[in-house]
């Protein structure tokens, strides 16, 4: 091998150590994903095997110097249903096998951990409940089904993680989700897949799995002061929303106690439930979602609250319990009450009652 | 005298009823397209070949991946067999002297032309950077490109392509010769018949799409933009509702292609021809109810992925039956090995491929991972460039003497065969495993790992360059130095086959009359043998 120029011999060795044909399996969906994409490779393998041998084996039987003259065949009935049965029935057992994988990643459990993620160009922005936000990065735990609930502030992104088998389109003024349990502590790539404009190949980042103990570290050094829900609660308060939402029986706007995942007739008669996506729709574009028996007197607020802004304000709305009581402020008129350090909790409104949604990140999930 | 040499001049040419010479010019168009698209390619395999976006400036290079996207798609792939092969023989196969609307059939072209300049004159000012796939929002706010004189080039073309599918369907419903009846069509015509109808259904709803987005752009009526009320995924529906059949619209002229050559070069009538024709029909009216497996990770409700996942299965039936019509249409014949069957191996070989690839991507589940990064770009470069355009070069080195008079060389040309095999698949098979690895489409950069894979492929596309390139000499020395064909070199059983090389203008001295069925060939010994004893 002395014969090979020192520096293209580096590059070789350079090539190969770091040349990579299969993914890594970091996920618990991704052996599955795997069992059926191999039965998928074996499947093409030995057809395209039976179709080789049947072109050559039959071109060196029957070349014109062996076999002068053809036999004219009309077909076979038989051997034309036996190649229309054997492939319909693999491509339908692929079919009910991929639709069971697909089902269970986009199907996330009741018990999963919510983490949003927002794309913008050309950007990923994860915002965790505890308040946590990351710029093209994403942290997250082994062995907790996380749920991610994405969206995009500009045109289509997609959120792909190779690694754990997972991608979801990030679309504009709609929420998507997707979920995943990380199995192996390491740093992935994150892709964005969906072309997006000038520096779509420079949307990329990591995505960083760490065991429950490092990531517990991990979020206690990220904390940027307050929850998801917090911030929300303030933007509540600062955008007045309370002025119509309480619990008064008075009150011009539906209360919003326990009003996340709760089934609501609108006054088109429309049966709904209202989940993140309903909760977001309702706040930007409140004409179209009028509960029943409120007139239709919201304004909208399109343009007025960023996409974080509307998810601090999701959250806080998801944990509202019975009688919720907010601090009427006007000090704060900021929408985006990002770095504002940490505000202190309870801070004993005019109603003692703050209620459940105002306790540390740990109480997110809704109880 | 012929078709060729009846009238001299450029206006003859250019002011032509004759689908043959028509057929001729769409041929230079497309070849002439072919090449600044793959010129395009190339510059996409050089950027790629180090991780770092280097060779030119991420913009440009978005445009180039456009460009290239839109040029073959538009300009070369939906006009390349219908336009020039069909065009020249789908009036010869049934018996007919024209199709039936010979100035449609010009002002296609003519379409053509103009769409081509414009999307030409586009990418010189400038050019788009939205992918051949517009997607909303990024095309109608937040690209600062020719958008609108791209979408209308496309939208010309479009036109172009509706009125060549009219023309075919009205042709072969009334201009058939006495007795030449629906089951005696070359399977040609059937896969031609079968484009046609996708080509007339599936334009119109490509053309609405472009023309919302040109509106949204200049008057912003708000149809796709969801802080208007409208619906960004709409567009994809729209879209993809013209542009997965589109693909059918490309390969099924390709399949009618290799039916004919299979059948010729293994001398036997095509096994199985009720099945294979109907499959052609299959695969058209399947091919317009698998639109939204393009958009299963975005969101589109778990019910609708089943039925369009189940419908994607279905589709591709067809496709394998045709593939094993076609091999046990070998079986007991008497097999030569000339240039249009190893392309038609090739054929075979890479569209089995590429159509069990389709499968990976049509069951929901594994799309989640393949979708979007080059898997995707390996399948449908398997099933466009491995299936359509072996296809193409099958049929043109096929019908060469028939619409020349001349031969082709053939060493050479089976050489071109074999490295153009070769370079395809060193090209595009290191795709399948980047794209499994979860490289996405469409970067100007990737990480450092995947380059070695980058380099095969880049590798490749430089012996395909070779490979296109050859045939583009030869046959053009063959036009003057290659040696006269005769009626019928191939011994086929068509009945372009059995008239003067080239044709008279008419095609035919008298209007010939069916008596056989297609695929024929003992027919076709009956016939020289009547001749040799008229001549004795």
């Amino acid at each position: 091998m002395s014969h090979i120029s020192p520096i293209i011999w580096q590059f070789l060795v350079k090539w190969m150590t770091n040349f990579a044909l299969f993914p890594p399996e970091a996920s618990k969906i991704a052996p599955q994903m795997d069992a059926l994409y191999f039965f998928m490779v074996l499947v093409s393998l030995v057809g395209l095997t039976i179709v080789i041998l049947l072109i050559t084996s039959f071109s060196i039987l029957y070349s014109k110097k062996r076999h002068p003259v053809a036999v004219q065949i009309e077909g076979s009935t038989l051997l034309e249903a036996t190649w229309t049965i054997i492939p319909l029935g693999l491509f339908l057992v692929m079919f009910v096998w991929g639709a069971l994988l697909y089902f269970r990643i986009y199907t996330p459990p009741a018990n999963a951990m919510n983490i949003y993620v927002v794309g913008k160009q050309w950007m990923w922005k994860a915002e965790h409940p505890g308040g946590q936000h990351e710029i093209n990065a994403l942290h997250v735990p082994t062995g907790r089904p996380i749920q991610l609930t994405i969206i995009s502030q500009d045109v289509f992104h997609s959120f792909s993680i190779p690694a754990f088998r997972v991608k979801r389109e990030a679309i504009p003024g709609r929420y998507t989700s997707v979920w995943f349990e990380a199995t192996l502590p390491g740093t992935y790539h994150l892709f964005c897949t969906q072309y997006c404009g000038t520096d779509h190949s420079h949307m990329i980042g990591e995505v960083v799995v760490l065991t429950p103990e490092d990531y517990k570290k991990w979020l206690e050094g990220s904390t940027s002061g307050s929850s998801l829900a917090q911030n929300g609660e303030r933007l509540f308060a600062s955008l007045s929303c309370a002025a119509c939402h309480n619990t008064r029986p008075d009150a011009r706007g539906p209360s919003l106690a326990n009003v996340f995942g709760s089934r609501l007739t609108l006054s088109s008669g429309q049966q709904i439930t209202a989940d993140d996506a309903y909760l977001r729709e309702a706040i930007l574009n409140p004409s179209q979602h009028i509960t029943q028996g409120y007139a239709p007197i919201m304004p909208t607020y399109q343009g007025q609250i960023s996409e974080e802004g509307v998810i601090d304000l999701v959250e806080y709305i998801k944990n509202l319990d019975s009688d919720y009581r907010v601090q009427q402020t006007t000090a704060s008129t900021t929408l985006l009450p990002e770095g504002e350090g940490k505000t202190t909790k309870a801070p004993a409104g005019p109603g003692a009652n703050q209620g459940a949604n105002q306790k540390a990140p740990e109480g997110m999930v809704k109880q | 005298m012929n078709y060729l040499t009846k009238e001299n001049g450029l206006l003859s040419w250019l002011l032509t009823g004759d689908h043959k010479r028509i057929a001729i010019l769409y041929l230079i168009s497309i070849s002439f397209f072919f090449f600044v698209g793959g010129s395009l390619a190339g510059l996409i395999r050089l950027e790629l070949l180090t991780p770092q976006s280097d060779l030119m400036a991420t913009d440009t290079y978005n445009k180039v991946f456009s460009m290239h996207g839109i040029i073959m798609v538009f300009l070369f792939l939906v006009p390349s067999v219908p336009a020039t092969i069909g065009n020249f023989f789908i009036p010869m196969m049934i018996g007919a002297k024209d199709l039936a609307l010979p100035k449609i059939n010009l002002l296609s072209w003519y379409l053509y032309i103009a769409a081509g300049i414009m999307i030409l004159f586009t990418m010189i000012s400038g050019g788009v950077d939205t992918g051949w796939t517009f997607t909303t929002p990024l095309s109608t706010h937040y690209v600062n490109t020719h958008v609108v004189t791209t979408g209308l080039g496309v939208f010309i073309a479009g036109f172009s392509s509706i009125f060549t599918g009219l023309n075919f369907i009205v042709t072969i419903h009334k201009m058939r010769a006495p007795g030449m009846t629906w089951f005696r069509l070359p399977l040609f015509v059937w896969s031609h018949y079968a484009a046609s109808i996708l080509m007339v259904l599936g334009t119109p709803v490509l053309a609405i799409a472009l023309v919302l987005i040109v509106l949204e752009r200049t008057v912003g009526i708000g149809v796709f933009d969801p802080t208007k009320g409208g619906d960004p995924l709409l567009f994809q529906h729209l879209f993809w509702f013209y542009s997965h059949p589109a693909v059918y619209i490309m390969i099924l002229p390709g399949m009618g292609v290799i039916s004919e050559v299979v059948s010729t070069f293994s001398r036997k009538r095509v096994f199985g021809y009720t099945a294979v024709a109907f499959s052609s029909v299959a695969i058209a009216v399947f091919g317009f109810f698998v639109w939204a497996h393009h958009m299963f990770i975005m969101g589109i409700s778990n019910y609708a992925v089943l039925i369009f996942s189940l419908l994607t299965m279905l589709v591709a039936v067809p496709s394998s039956i045709k593939i094993f019509n076609w091999a046990f249409t070998l079986y007991k014949g008497s097999i030569t090995f000339e240039t249009p069957m190893l392309y038609a191996f090739g054929f075979m070989g890479l569209f089995t491929i590429g159509g069990m690839t389709g499968v990976f991507l049509g069951a929901s589940g594994t799309d989640i991972h393949l979708t979007e990064t080059y898997f995707i770009v390996a399948h449908f470069h398997f099933v466009m460039v491995g299936g359509m355009l072996m296809a193409f070069l099958s049929g043109l080195h096929f019908w060469w003497p028939k619409m020349t008079g001349r031969m082709y060389p053939e060493k050479i040309s089976q050489l071109a065969a074999v490295v153009t095999f070769i370079g395809f698949n060193l090209t595009f098979f290191p795709q399948f495993i980047l794209g499994t690895l979860g490289m996405p489409r469409r970067y100007a950069s990737y990480p450092p790992e995947f380059q070695i894979l980058n380099v095969f492929s880049t590798a490749g596309a430089s012996v395909l360059g070779v490979g296109y390139l050859l045939p583009v000499l030869y046959l053009t020395w063959s036009l003057k130095y290659g040696e006269i064909a005769g009626n019928n070199p191939w011994q086929a059983t068509g009945l372009e086959w059995q008239v003067q090389s080239p044709p008279l203008t008419e095609n035919f001295p008298e209007i010939p009359i069916m008596d056989h069925e297609a695929y024929d060939y003992e027919w076709l010994e009956n016939q020289k043998e009547k001749e040799v004893a008229s001549v004795g």
